[in-house]
């Protein structure tokens, strides 16, 4: 039990798919029902897009990989650098 | 290891002879350098401009983890990588992926690979501004070319 404190997960966006959501950043309110990285994206956005990639605390995810409070998950499309 | 990001345009063969002069050279017999260019055309299409969005910290760190993996994988390598972020024109410097090391194969294997692991894995993302003023997001680099 986390009476009394406020916990959360932010969700930042990037390049494509920061356009698509229409913003920059979201707030989670961690739950028992948000477990990995794909039910973030779940619980704010439904079924996940094809090639959607993640990361958790600045390194890369998969969907299946387990957040905990207070940490920062990005969602973003591949990658087109270099 | 060296990792570097660049808003503004940057000098490959300076940042290379910068790193040269810290280097025990008489040890390193080979260095293999790339460095990548912005082109005025993508899939046949005049592109004026282009804008290199990247994730503030983990850009950084996913390019030391990858210089981190190829000297674990090459042992004797010493690199320097550096990128662009932000607004670039056409033939200024987008990469540079410098690698030193005893002989040439450890140096040209692993040049090659960060710059592969650089395009496929670091939160880097273009976005075109073509000829006629439309913007468009790159969806994914050439495979291979």
């Amino acid at each position: 039990m986390c009476r009394g404190r406020q916990v959360t997960i932010t969700v930042l966006y990037f390049a494509r798919l920061r356009e698509d959501v229409g913003r920059e950043r979201d707030e989670v309110a961690s739950t028992g029902e948000v477990q990995t990285v794909g039910d973030v994206w779940r619980g704010l956005h439904g079924e996940p897009p094809a090639r959607l990639m993640a990361a958790v605390n600045q390194a890369h995810a998969r969907l299946d990989t387990p957040v905990a409070d207070g940490d920062e998950v990005a969602f973003f499309p591949p990658v087109t650098g270099g | 290891m060296a990792v570097r990001l660049f808003a503004r345009p940057f000098d490959p063969w300076a940042l290379v002879q910068e790193r040269e002069r810290q280097l025990p050279l008489e040890r390193l017999g080979a260095c293999s350098v790339f460095a990548g260019r912005m082109r005025d055309f993508n899939e046949d299409e005049d592109v004026r401009a282009l804008f290199l969005e990247h994730y503030p910290g983990m850009t950084e760190r996913d390019l030391e983890r990858i210089v981190a993996e190829a000297e674990t994988r090459w042992p004797s390598i010493t690199c320097e990588v550096a990128h662009r972020v932000g607004a670039v024109e056409p033939a200024e410097i987008l990469v540079l992926v410098a690698v030193w090391s005893a002989h040439r194969v450890a140096a040209r294997d692993a040049c090659s690979e960060i710059l592969e692991r650089l395009k496929h894995e670091a939160p880097f993302w273009k976005r075109e501004r073509l000829a006629d003023g439309t913007e468009r997001w790159v969806e994914r680099n050439t495979p291979g070319q």
